[in-house]
């Protein structure tokens, strides 16, 4: 292939942006609106399981040592615990630790502070991998020879599970609801952007041009377009999360925490262009392909 | 060479036959008229030897092309030894006259040197010198359907068909037209011209071979240069 004619072809894909500037606008608009529209949910649901992930990460288990266990014994313990395989860490906490705590926690109330150190007893805190398996791994320590008890919310981690399925199951929907509209939205402006130019199609066609011909300048033209409107999403997403958490934040204050923008700007950056490198070369090689059958 | 033998075509979903049983041959060098009226099967002819439809049974040669039996990918090749001028023009109106001409070139792959000789020559051939960067709109009717002659003949056809080329023009400028056509065929290039047409003026005017049709059978074939019947 000669590069004189590919560079014909590039130009004549470049020059058809501009000639046909409407429709150059209305596809970009309508990739920037789906990528928007579609990368904001997601990016809500990516924050609402971050949110879950600090939540459950507070969401501990509590082993308690037998009362015979003298100290040394009792932090013996602590490889057995941390060999489980849910297990993320654990941290040894003397009964004189928990006192302390417990008395600092019940300040003022006077019928707690005579208690004597040894009705509490020596006990791990025990930090989970995943806290949907805590009723597996408190059995396991529970096995363990020298742990009297297990104190595990099971109910409050099986509401964490319940909230993530939800979660998960409705931005799932939403996404694919939205990928099914945008996909439908953006397939029809590419098709009424290639109707416009059925004629002269039909005319490259009847003077010789083979199919590639035809396509090269459409597939550049989609390539530059959907390019184009990846990179105007971001910039655009980047704003409306900028605002948007900034409000959220002003409101709720230290009650929640959002993934700053610019630790994902590199992801979604790649995914908008993809995306629309990806619908803009193919949606326009696809949207004449019924053209070129003459 | 254009060669019809027994062709017939049907329309997907049609009931009568667009061709039926059709014989003519054109010969490298001829000037023909195709005339007939209304229906009788004059664009299923051009589209037959374009290859935008397949002939249901015959034999149908075009330069060489055996267009019962070709294969999709080999069709551009195939027009490419064709030029093929149409009623309404069909420039592209977003591209300059000059583009209009260069671009028939680029798709045979020729050089931006080559491209720059040559068109410049063709469009002075077909009076248009001085008019390469005006827009198709920009224009006349008369000069649109120059710019059409000049894409058609500039990568030097075996055979150019004008399919009605006068019908929007009026009688001056489609005597031009003709004029010009006779031209490219008797004097420049020697290119096989068909000229399928309703006009019986123009057609007598011009002493060349007449292939008269209706419902998609030759009804008569004369060299006698005269629209030898009546349309009814």
């Amino acid at each position: 292939m000669k590069s004189s004619k590919i560079g014909y072809l590039i130009k004549e894909g470049l020059k058809s942006i501009v000639t046909h500037g409407f429709m150059s606008f209305a596809s970009v608009t309508i990739i920037v609106a789906c990528l928007v529209i579609m990368g904001s949910f997601t990016l809500i649901a990516v924050n609402i399981d971050a949110m879950l992930d600090d939540l459950e990460a507070d969401n501990v288990m509590v082993a308690y040592v037998e009362e015979t266990f003298p100290e040394e014994e009792a932090r013996a313990l602590q490889p057995q615990i941390e060999y489980l395989a849910n297990v993320r860490s654990c941290e040894f906490e003397t009964r004189a630790e928990a006192y302390e705590e417990f008395v600092s926690q019940h300040e003022g109330q006077s019928a707690f502070q005579s208690l004597p150190v040894e009705v509490l007893r020596d006990r791990y805190i025990i930090y989970l991998e995943d806290i949907s398996m805590m009723e597996q791994t408190e059995e396991q320590v529970r096995q363990i020879v020298g742990i009297a008890r297990v104190r595990a919310d099971t109910k409050v981690a099986q509401g964490f599970m319940n909230v993530r399925n939800v979660v998960s199951a409705v931005s799932l929907i939403l996404v694919v609801v939205l990928v099914v509209v945008s996909v439908f939205i953006m397939s029809n402006t590419v098709k009424l952007a290639t109707v416009s130019r059925k004629d002269e199609i039909a005319i490259m066609k009847m003077v010789g041009a083979s199919n590639w011909f035809i396509r090269f300048p459409f597939v550049v033209e989609g390539l530059v377009l959907g390019l184009f409107g990846g990179l105007l999403a971001f910039l655009l997403e980047w704003a409306v999360y900028d605002i948007m958490t900034g409000q959220i934040l002003s409101l709720l204050g230290n009650l929640l925490t959002v993934i700053p923008f610019a630790s994902i700007s590199a992801v979604v950056l790649l995914v908008y262009l993809g995306v629309g490198l990806v619908v803009g070369a193919f949606g326009s090689s696809i949207a004449i392909r019924n053209y070129l059958q003459v | 060479m254009v060669l019809f033998e027994n062709v017939s075509m049907t329309y997907p979903g049609g009931e009568a036959r667009a061709i039926n049983d059709m014989t003519f041959a054109i010969e490298d060098g001829e000037f023909v008229f195709l005339v007939g009226p209304s229906g009788s099967g004059k664009t299923s002819i051009i589209k037959l030897i374009t290859g935008e439809v397949t002939a249901d049974s015959g034999t149908l040669n075009v330069n060489g092309f055996d267009l019962r039996h070709i294969r999709r990918r080999k069709l551009p090749l195939m027009r490419r030894t064709i030029g093929v001028i149409f009623q309404d023009f069909r420039l592209i109106e977003d591209m300059t006259v000059y583009d209009n001409v260069a671009f028939a070139m680029h798709i045979v792959g020729a050089t931006n040197r080559q491209i720059h000789q040559r068109v410049p020559y063709v469009l002075e051939l077909v009076g248009l010198s001085g008019r390469e960067k005006r827009y198709p709109r920009e224009v006349s009717g008369g000069e649109q359907q120059r710019v059409a002659v000049a894409r058609a003949i500039v990568n030097s056809p075996q055979l150019l068909i004008a399919d009605e080329p006068t019908g929007n023009l009026d009688p001056a400028m489609s005597l031009e037209l003709m004029l010009l056509m006779d031209r490219i065929n008797d004097n420049e290039m020697g290119t096989t011209v068909l000229v399928v047409t309703h006009e019986k003026e123009l057609v007598n005017s011009f002493s060349k071979r007449v292939i008269a049709i209706e419902d998609g059978r030759v009804i008569s074939d004369g060299m006698d240069g005269y629209y030898s019947y009546e349309i009814k």
